[in-house]
């Protein structure tokens, strides 16, 4: 359907000078065994069929697309759907992701589940489809994103997943990462690693793109349905970058539609307040498995990160976003704290949706720019507040 | 000749299986990776590997880890290793010394700029240790024109036609990884050592050191059977985060090289 912007990445992983497999030698065989076992899955008709059915009896797909009548009329600037990705089961999109990862690792017969989290979204629906295979699940989280998302933790243990806290560094999700890989170097035979967004060694950037394409398709269904013509835009927040890359990826041949990625500002972009890599600080870098944005120090070391959003808060994005802000198909920028935290009472208040922390950085950016926005705006709304919030209510509370 | 070459030619020469250490650059700071030098030296340690301090280290286990806090908090960075380097050789320090390096702090520093640095500084070769030979066809020239040895990881999940692969881009040693996991003590040592050996020797004449989980002169002695050299970290590296002094961990490691010196291969 779409030209080259969609063939990447080759054989081996790259978008361009982006992607690639940088990973210690234990875990390339596992990823290339992955990478064939994924191809194979995505030809199998029973595959895609067997996906499908879970993702519509057990997820809730399709989500709706939601004209937010009275968002805007608020904004008075362009007429704004929701895409009601906080509508799934578990509460993100991130089950899209994991329900097609642990369909694979059955295939594969691993029997043990791992997987990192920050803002335990993924961490959540991993546990989730775990328990509905019955398959033995093990999670890693920040000792801080495990206090800042104590309900996600207790959900992820009621769900029967072994949860470990991650007191490395920052303690949030880099660190949670580099434990689970640690976890998968020393049991790669017996487990698959289920990684939650379109970060990590090839073919990870990929599959979960593929997997979250499904949010774009139904989107770009239903707006030519309702609407009967494109988005003027989409926009969505990038953490990792999958609920982005997934709505965006099904319109990145309709070369009229812009595309806006909404990083976390953080503070303000000076060094280690925010997790915008695409703005200061950020250069090209290689980290947990990927060549990519990252923000670094000068000697390489990797700098400290701050978002009020756990799913944000992270020093690299995926590859693919690094290829498409080159080609000029995607444009970045970013929401600070206090605008996400606006957004988010906002959009509670006018239209009734509690949206999560990482969501309100796309409503924030729609409301800041309302005036410069026209026609018709998609808005990826990725995932529900309930996790969200105690935590805003006492950010709220230290404020007055 | 490199000196990793000549070291690994002499050891040939004499039967003698080699020991290589590894430790953490600036663990507590550099002035102590200084002094371990030139005591490993002195006990006879073969090569010395050292890392070089990262804020992501995931191939390493808990003790790695926290070697390189310790470096990181005293202030070393990759251009400060390379100096302590240049400063070991001008004193007459002649033991081969490799860069156990994440590839990140290479490609910031320019992988060109990092292997002429390198070079000049007295560094025979580094392992990158997430830098598969697919992604490494830049900095292999780099360090070949510069004249050191890129050395590759081979792991026990390896399939025999990857380490066919590998073994043509390797030089200097090839690092067989005993097991899988990250860095770190073992109270057992993996029984498939020896059929990995012999399928990894049906491609390459290079030399091959076993390592990841030595942690005393028994386990050293067992393993340097199979390879032609032995690496010891961890056991090393926790000697000097209980605070030891130099000359007392090159008292802890001198067993081990022992050990490893008489062994004989298996026939
Ligand atoms: C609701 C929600 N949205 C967005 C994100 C950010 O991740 P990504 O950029 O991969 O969509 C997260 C991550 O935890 C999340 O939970």
């Amino acid at each position: 359907m779409q030209k080259s912007i969609k063939t990447v990445p080759d054989n081996g992983g790259h978008f361009g000078p982006y992607g690639g497999m940088y990973v210690p030698e234990t875990l390339m065989e596992p990823l290339q065994e992955l990478a064939r076992e994924y191809e194979k899955a995505r030809r199998d008709k029973r595959f895609r069929q067997e996906l499908d059915y879970y993702l519509r009896e057990y997820v809730g797909r399709p989500t709706p697309l939601y004209f937010a009548e009275r968002m805007t009329d608020e904004l008075r600037g362009p007429k704004i759907y929701l895409k009601r990705e906080d509508l799934l089961h578990t509460g993100a999109h991130k089950i899209n992701n994991t329900v097609g990862q642990i369909l694979l690792a059955k295939r594969m017969n691993k029997r043990r589940i791992i997987a990192e989290t920050g803002a335990g979204q993924h961490g959540v629906a991993t546990a989730t489809v775990a328990a509905m295979f019955g398959m033995e699940c093990v999670v890693y989280m920040g000792a801080v994103d495990m206090q800042r998302q104590a309900l996600n933790v207790y959900r992820m243990r009621l769900l029967g997943a072994d949860v470990r806290s991650v007191t490395a560094g920052q303690q949030t999700l880099k660190e949670a990462i580099n434990e689970a890989m640690r976890d998968w170097v020393t049991n790669v035979r017996s487990t698959h690693y289920i990684l939650g967004s379109v970060l990590g060694a090839h073919p990870y950037p990929m599959m979960v793109r593929d997997f979250q394409s499904v949010i774009g398709l139904e989107a770009r269904t239903q707006i030519l349905k309702q609407e009967g013509r494109l988005p003027a835009a989409l926009v969505a927040c990038v953490g990792g970058g999958s609920n982005s890359i997934g709505l965006f990826h099904a319109f990145l041949g309709d070369k009229r539609v812009r595309m806006i990625g909404v990083e976390g500002g953080g503070r303000g972009i000076r060094p280690g307040d925010h997790a915008a890599r695409f703005q200061r600080g950020g250069s090209l870098g290689v980290l947990q498995g990927t060549r990519t944005f990252v923000l670094q120090d000068d000697d390489g070391q990797i700098m400290l990160t701050h978002s009020v959003s756990a799913g944000l808060d992270y020093a690299a994005v995926g590859p693919e976003h690094s290829y498409l802000r080159d080609q000029k198909r995607i444009e970045y920028t970013y929401a600070t704290d206090d605008e996400a935290l606006e957004a988010f009472q906002f959009c509670s208040r006018v239209e009734g949706i509690i949206p999560a922390l990482e969501s309100a950085h796309a409503v924030a950016h729609v409301m800041k720019n309302a005036r410069k926005l026209r026609g018709v705006v998609i808005v990826n709304l990725s995932g529900r507040g309930d996790k969200d919030v105690m935590q805003v209510a006492d950010i709220l509370k230290l404020e007055k | 000749m490199n000196r990793i070459d000549a070291k690994f030619a002499a050891l040939r020469a004499a039967e003698r299986k080699g020991f290589i250490a590894y430790i953490c650059a600036g663990d507590p700071n550099l002035k102590m990776t200084i002094s371990l030098a030139r005591e490993f030296e002195r006990v006879g340690v073969d090569v010395l590997e050292l890392g070089i301090p990262f804020s992501d280290p995931l191939a390493d286990g808990v003790v790695n880890q926290l070697a390189a806090e310790r470096a990181l908090r005293s202030g070393t960075t990759l251009a400060g290793v390379l100096d302590a380097v240049a400063r070991l050789r001008r004193a007459g320090c002649r033991i081969p010394i490799v860069f156990y390096i994440y590839y990140n702090l290479i490609h910031r520093h320019g992988v060109g700029r990092f292997a002429r640095e390198a070079a000049a500084a007295g560094v025979d070769g580094a392992l990158a240790l997430d830098l598969p030979p697919e992604e490494a066809a830049a900095y292999e020239r780099a360090m070949k024109r510069a004249g050191l040895c890129p050395i590759y990881l081979i792991a026990p999940t390896t399939p025999e036609k990857r380490i066919a692969e590998i073994c043509r881009h390797a030089s200097g040693f090839i690092y067989y990884v005993s097991r899988e996991g990250v860095t770190g003590m073992q109270k057992t040592v993996s029984g498939s050592i020896a059929p990995r050996m012999a399928v990894i020797r049906r491609h390459t004449s290079i030399p091959v050191a076993v390592g990841f989980g030595v942690s005393d002169p028994e386990q050293a002695r067992n393993i340097a059977q199979h390879g032609d050299a032995v690496v010891v970290g961890s056991a090393i590296v926790n000697q000097i985060a209980k605070g030891r002094s130099a000359r007392a961990v090159s008292r802890f490691v001198a067993p081990m090289v022992k050990a490893v010196n008489d062994a004989r291969p298996r026939r």
